[in-house]
């Protein structure tokens, strides 16, 4: 296991009686230990997160099975950090940090995890596109640089190969994996369209499988967003941070606060799942030095439950949410169009995008609700009238040329597509958009009405 | 001699610490980490061990870390120079602050004490003065900033001396003010005052009287906020809170707006300090942002200070208010503070309440809302604190703590609907559910006939009674079909779907329609009653829609025009020709 075969170096301090074992910490009389520092417990790492006098616990991370109460106890003196270079493009690592894939450790500069935020008034607002090509994003719910927003996705739905997509067509300068409790295929998945791309220098992977203690996962957004630190700030990057699947993380936290005896609030998370997920995330920053860091992540449901405390606490968060919906009419996945939203896109469509795309994006979805409805009616039985019949078609139509996750085209394309649906389906004031829009873009040929 | 301590534990950001002498509840101390000062609060204490909550990030503290203690609880600097300015929960100054990243135990002064500001003193030598009596003035940009007795001095005081007209530094004496007893207090143009407690030196508190216009249509016309009145908004994510609270603060006829952003993202806050300085405020001309403070104390910034951060941004409304100005202070969301307090709670094991919030959490909300109000100050003059917060309730579900208790506070509740959201539908103020209890109060409802126009609050229920009875329409009719209920239903869903789209919907992000003057939400709501008022002739249902539909487009179009322009008379006459083609002659 890795964090295993750890020496002790001689200043650092070495206990061999434990007190107390739980499942998950240990307690040691100790002096002088400071609070979140790191230790090896048996070799395997460890963390303070109370002390009481000398009476200091233990968090360990892979957890205690086996554990004796004379076990070797080091502390480090020092929090978790990570060893941040150039070197560490290409490489894949676990949640300690520590190589995965057969190279080399990484040489570079030793930095604290869970650094400090960025003070509000040194933050730039976001403006910078980021261009992925399928529509159901690019077109109504826009991503920008600095953002964070997550995937909500049954999980049996392809999350990954839409993050794998979005990565490589994101133009980012580095792009930094953190996998939690991903399984196995997966890794190697992401593994392989990396290499294929041959993107792999711009990718760096922090890892933790199901074959990995659950616990070790609460490292691995720290780890990946310290690293993005150290290109967005020092290198000014334009960092993409992948986190996939972030339920999972919190499920971990649960793990710790219940056998922390925490009295746990809704479904059983933590009272302070709010603040711990958004430390994650408010780590997405656009700097004035023109370095980013963007987060996508991945909040797997169950049974699409939104109220669930995790995509609920996640929700209040990220800046908009994108859902991935199989829709039966064409059988596809789709980016569902009603419940997605990207929160920034209003500071580049219509600007950094064709004027009428703010217009075109909302007429789509109001017609699309539209069609909603008319499905509502039909599926009670009641008649449809010819405008409910047009939307019902207008909607299939939608969904495949625009809505579905496999499109890749240009946005200027999408805003043309949407026009000539419109024209095929519908008058000018069904439509309801500013006249200069309609005079300038209503197909020519299939004018209707 | 100030008491001093040692930490003895730590759990995240709950420290003990053993002390040597008296502490008070609610003292700040100071734990000394290497060459770091950490701040924190005092919020138990049980024999010599204080409990008390870090501001900052414990990592690295240990067992033996020395504290030393303040004698005084959480307290803001108050005096000319805080407008435009961006303070964190403990206000700090954001701007004085170093590098990008925040850093652990720097703290920046709120105010420039070597500030010079031109002086113009309002009392005399030998004048009896109390507690927030006005000594003099300076131009806060702007404002006429009133120097002012401090607050906690009692009783009459006699004007020893008083500096002449001119330029004087803030932190120099401007006056000095002997007491009954002889005792003498100099006074300078920057005071201190604990956040956790109201300043109460006005004369007294009255019924809100009158209503505070924000420009936004489903506020102003249909639950209008008062004066000095309180209100909340909560809501699913994603729904609109913060867009709703930003436009209430662009638009609102107020002197001074306090946007308290607590825990919430950090990219909105951003989003105003750089909207801020470009847009103009419509009253003065000026620049937002000269009449605007932000706190801010995003999600990612330690817990305890947000906790502190509202009652910071109410203390500096406070103070505003005692120079006789209308304040607009907005919270989002009041639902992250609560959690903090809940965060804090469990951490000293306290007996959990409903969903793990503190016992006493009704009580916290109710103490904090009622610190609003309208005053007046005992020279005559009045001001106010209109308050207005959101609440993020859990899983979107009304039936939680935060909100419950919030409804018993606030008397405007402005609730945003998912499902109105969802169908794009903004702001999604649910028009059924939510309320204003001012429209209930009599000095209310005279005032807006008064003022508005007679029979007002008359029209105004009407557009309500519409409203629910398009619901009820369209109910019937998912049930029954289209052609399953009498045509009338039709009609009457479509007049509240007029209502809906051109009084209730209303575009944040267009420079026009985001903020509507009352004599135009006028204007468009008897257009709109006119409207519902007509009787028009349908050869079947299906003729409905597309009648509602067309008046509706030019209608929306009307919305986005500058009022009264020539465009708006065109689409008007436009609007008048369809509703002609199908009235009843
Ligand atoms: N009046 C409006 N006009 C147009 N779009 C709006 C309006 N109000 C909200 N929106 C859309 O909804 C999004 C979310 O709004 P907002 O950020 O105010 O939600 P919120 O309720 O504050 O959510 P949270 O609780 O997560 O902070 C906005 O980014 C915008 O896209
Ligand atoms: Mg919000």
């Amino acid at each position: 296991m890795s964090g295993q075969g750890f020496k002790p170096k001689a200043f650092q301090k070495v206990y061999t009686r434990i007190d107390n074992i739980t499942k998950a910490t240990c307690t040691i009389t100790a002096q002088g230990i400071s609070n979140e520092e790191m230790a090896y417990v048996d070799g395997r790492p460890a963390q303070v997160v109370k002390i009481n006098g000398e009476k200091v616990t233990l968090q360990v991370f892979p957890g205690t099975q086996g554990i004796a109460t004379n076990a070797e106890v080091v502390f480090t003196g020092k929090p978790p950090s990570v060893k941040v270079s150039e070197e560490m493009r290409g490489r894949f690592f676990d949640a300690y940090g520590l190589p995965i894939d057969g190279g080399p450790a990484v040489e570079g500069e030793e930095r604290e995890i869970g650094g400090p935020s960025a003070n509000p008034v040194r933050r730039k607002q976001p403006s910078e596109l980021i261009a992925t090509g399928i529509a159901g994003i690019d077109l109504n719910n826009t991503l920008v640089t600095g953002q964070k927003i997550p995937f909500f996705a049954d999980p049996d739905q392809p999350f990954n190969q839409v993050m794998a997509d979005v990565a490589l067509r994101a133009k980012a300068d580095v792009i930094i994996l953190g996998g939690m409790g991903m399984s196995n295929d997966d890794y190697l998945y992401f593994k392989t369209v990396f290499e294929n791309a041959g993107a792999l220098n711009r990718i760096i992977s922090f890892m933790n499988t199901t074959e990995n203690p659950p616990v070790e996962r609460l490292l691995v957004p720290d780890m990946c967003l310290t690293t993005a630190e150290y290109f967005a700030v020092d290198k000014n990057a334009k960092v993409l941070v992948l986190l996939t699947d972030m339920t999972l993380f919190a499920d971990a936290l649960a793990i710790v606060s219940n056998r922390m005896d925490q009295i746990p609030s809704k479904d059983s998370m933590p009272g302070s799942l709010y603040s711990d997920l958004a430390k994650i995330y408010e780590k997405a920053v656009q700097l004035p030095s023109g370095g980013s860091i963007t987060i996508v992540a991945v909040t797997t449901l169950s049974g699409g439950d939104i109220t669930h405390a995790i995509p609920d606490n996640t929700g209040y968060i990220t800046e908009g949410q994108l859902y991935l919906r199989r829709d039966t009419d064409i059988s596809k996945v789709i980016i569902d169009p009603f419940r997605s939203l990207s929160r920034l896109k209003m500071l580049v469509i219509g600007k950094k995008t064709r004027k009428d795309h703010p217009q075109v994006m909302n007429a789509c979805i109001r017609l699309y609700a539209d069609a909603a409805n008319a499905r509502t009616k039909l599926d009670n039985g009641f008649d449809l009238t010819d405008y409910d019949r047009r939307c019902l078609d207008f909607a299939r139509e939608y969904s495949r040329s625009l809505l579905a996750i496999d499109v890749n085209i240009e946005i200027e394309k999408m805003l043309d597509t949407a026009w000539s649906l419109f024209g095929a389906h519908f008058t000018k004031e069904e439509v309801a958009i500013k006249q200069e829009f309609v005079d300038k873009h209503w197909p020519k040929i299939a004018e209707k009405a | 001699m100030a008491t001093h301590g040692k930490v003895t534990g730590i759990v995240a950001n709950l420290v003990t610490v053993q002390v040597d002498g008296p502490v008070g509840q609610n003292e700040i101390c100071y734990i000394t980490l290497g060459s770091e000062k950490l701040m924190a609060e005092v919020i138990k204490i049980t024999a010599d061990r204080a409990f008390v909550q870090v501001f900052e990030s414990t990592r690295g503290l240990t067992v033996g870390c020395p504290a030393e203690f303040t004698g005084h609880m959480l307290e803001v600097q108050l005096g000319p120079g805080m407008l435009s300015r961006k303070y964190d929960g403990l206000q700090n100054n954001l701007e004085a602050m170093e590098g990008v990243y925040l850093r652990r135990g720097q703290y920046t002064a709120p105010l420039d004490i070597e500030a010079s500001w031109d002086f113009i003193p309002l009392v005399k030598v030998g004048d009896l003065v109390r507690a927030a009596d006005w000594i003099g003035e300076v131009d806060e940009g702007w404002v006429k900033h009133k120097v002012m007795v401090p607050f906690d001095l009692e009783g009459k005081l006699t004007v020893v001396s008083v500096v002449s007209a001119g330029s004087h530094k803030a932190g120099d004496t401007v006056a000095v003010l002997k007491a009954a007893d002889g005792s003498e207090t100099s006074v300078s143009m920057v005071m201190r005052w604990p956040v956790k407690v109201e300043v109460r030196a006005f004369a007294e508190k009255v019924r809100p009287f009158k209503i505070l216009e924000t420009g936004v249509r489903s506020i102003d016309t249909l639950n209008p906020i008062a004066e000095g009145g309180t209100g909340f908004i909560p809501g699913p994510f994603g729904c609109g809170k913060t867009v709703l609270q930003h436009a209430i603060s662009k638009q609102a006829e107020a002197d001074i707006i306090i946007i308290v952003a607590c825990g919430e993202r950090a990219n909105e806050v951003v989003e105003i300090f750089t909207e801020f300085p470009e847009l103009d405020d419509p009253r003065t001309g000026r620049k937002l942002m000269e009449r605007t403070i932000i706190i801010c104390n995003t999600s990612n910034m330690p817990v305890a200070a947000r906790e502190a951060s509202v009652y910071t941004g109410m203390t500096i409304a406070e103070y505003y208010r005692m120079m006789g100005l209308k304040v607009l202070l907005l919270a989002d969301s009041t639902s992250r503070w609560a959690q903090a307090l809940r965060e804090m709670a469990n951490r000293m094991e306290e007996l959990p309440g409903p969903d793990a919030f503190p016992m006493d959490l009704p009580a916290i909300i109710s103490n904090f809302y009622s610190r609003a109000g309208f005053v007046k100050l005992h020279n005559g003059k009045s001001g106010s604190i209109t308050f207005v917060g959101t609440v993020s309730p859990a899983g979107g579900n009304l039936k939680e703590p935060v909100t419950e208790s919030t409804k018993k506070a606030a008397r405007c509740f402005y609730a945003l609907a998912q499902s109105r959201a969802d169908s794009k539908r903004y702001p999604a103020i649910d028009p059924i559910d939510s309320y204003s209890k001012y429209l209930e109060y009599p000095e209310v409802t005279g005032y807006l006939d008064a003022n508005i126009e007679d029979g007002w609050v008359a029209k105004v229920m009407r557009l309500k009674d519409i409203l629910l009875r398009g619901k009820e329409a369209r109910d019937q009719i998912n049930i029954l079909g289209d052609d399953g209920v009498p045509l009338e239903y039709h009609v009457n869903f479509y007049r509240s779907e007029v209502i809906d789209f051109i009084i209730l919907q209303q575009d944040a992000f267009d420079k026009v329609d985001a903020s509507t003057p009352i004599r135009r939400q006028q204007y468009m709501v008897n257009r709109v009653l006119g409207i519902c008022d007509e009787k028009l002739s349908f050869v079947g249902f299906e003729q409905v829609p597309t009648l509602f539909k067309k008046l509706i487009n030019i209608l929306r179009q009307m919305n986005y025009q500058e009022f009264n322009s020539d465009q708006f008379r065109s689409l008007e006459s436009e609007l008048d020709r369809e509703i002609a083609a199908r009235r009843v002659s």
